[in-house]
């Protein structure tokens, strides 16, 4: 029988790669009578979710914009660099 | 060639300058991560019908964050090693010698409300913000570049269980961190 320490890495660990047939069964036999580890599998999965979540927004924020020196400061880069070549 | 550059920053340059900042976080990063990412397209100009012109500059963009982060980690001071020593030894913080959870994790959701939502999120930015740096990195790395597990290993140069242990802490950290900041009763 699995402790809470062990089902804890394999939840962790399910998140990176597929877990064996043995660790899988051993897990969900856990997960059946173990209410803090189910609590914390679905906590990771919000976390990872919510991880996501940020990105996407920043990603769709339209009010970002490349700030217009930056844009400059680019072009000027390019420009020098093809000279120097 | 400095007409193309010209184009492609003002039709995909904030597009450009969002991917990066979702991932780097940091505005000055992000704007370097745009110039790289123009200087390597203009210089091999490898790019081919077959994609659109975004979809290729955000593949170079990907690289070059991938770059900037590896290279942030292999700057990162002794101390912060020392640090992650620190944070190894204390794996069992969590569970108590015969395994059991010391502190249950208590049961939390994603706020459906917007706002609610917005303030969830910024309290799990902050929470990632106070890691500490070699695990952020590690963690940036895999879960929100989703970069794959032995790619990172071979990145940064450390064995599959070193990483596996990092990733495993920071989990177990940032959670812990929304357990106190955002369920509070």
């Amino acid at each position: 029988m699995l402790t809470c320490k062990q089902a804890s890495q394999l939840i962790c660990q399910s998140l990176d790669h597929p877990l064996s047939w043995y660790e899988l069964m051993q897990l969900r036999l856990h997960l059946m009578m173990c209410g803090a580890c189910n609590r914390f599998r679905k906590q990771l999965n919000i976390l990872l979710i919510g991880l996501c979540k940020i990105r996407t927004n920043i990603e769709n924020d339209s009010a970002i914009q490349l700030p217009l020196d930056a844009k400059t400061r680019i072009v000027e880069k390019i420009k020098s660099d093809q000279h120097a070549q | 060639m400095s007409n193309n550059v010209n184009d492609w920053l003002n039709e995909h340059g904030d597009y450009l300058y969002r991917f990066a900042l979702a991932r780097l976080k940091d505005t000055h990063q992000a704007e370097d991560a745009v110039q790289e990412t123009m200087l390597a397209a203009i210089k091999n100009n490898s790019f081919e019908g077959d994609s659109s012109i975004r979809t290729w500059l955000t593949g170079i963009l990907k690289h070059k964050i991938i770059d900037m982060q590896r290279k942030l980690i292999r700057e990162q001071p002794v101390s912060d090693i020392i640090d992650l020593d620190a944070v190894n030894e204390s794996m069992d913080d969590f569970f108590d010698k015969t395994g059991h959870w010391l502190d249950k994790p208590q049961s939390f959701d994603m706020p459906d409300h917007a706002l609610e939502q917005s303030q969830f999120l910024s309290v799990l930015d902050a929470c990632m913000q106070k890691l500490p740096k070699k695990l952020k990195a590690i963690f940036m790395l895999r879960d929100v570049h989703e970069m794959e597990n032995e790619n990172i290993c071979k990145e940064l140069d450390i064995t599959p269980t070193n990483a596996w242990v990092m990733l495993y802490r920071a989990r177990m950290g940032l959670r812990k961190c929304l357990e106190m900041n955002w369920v509070k009763g």
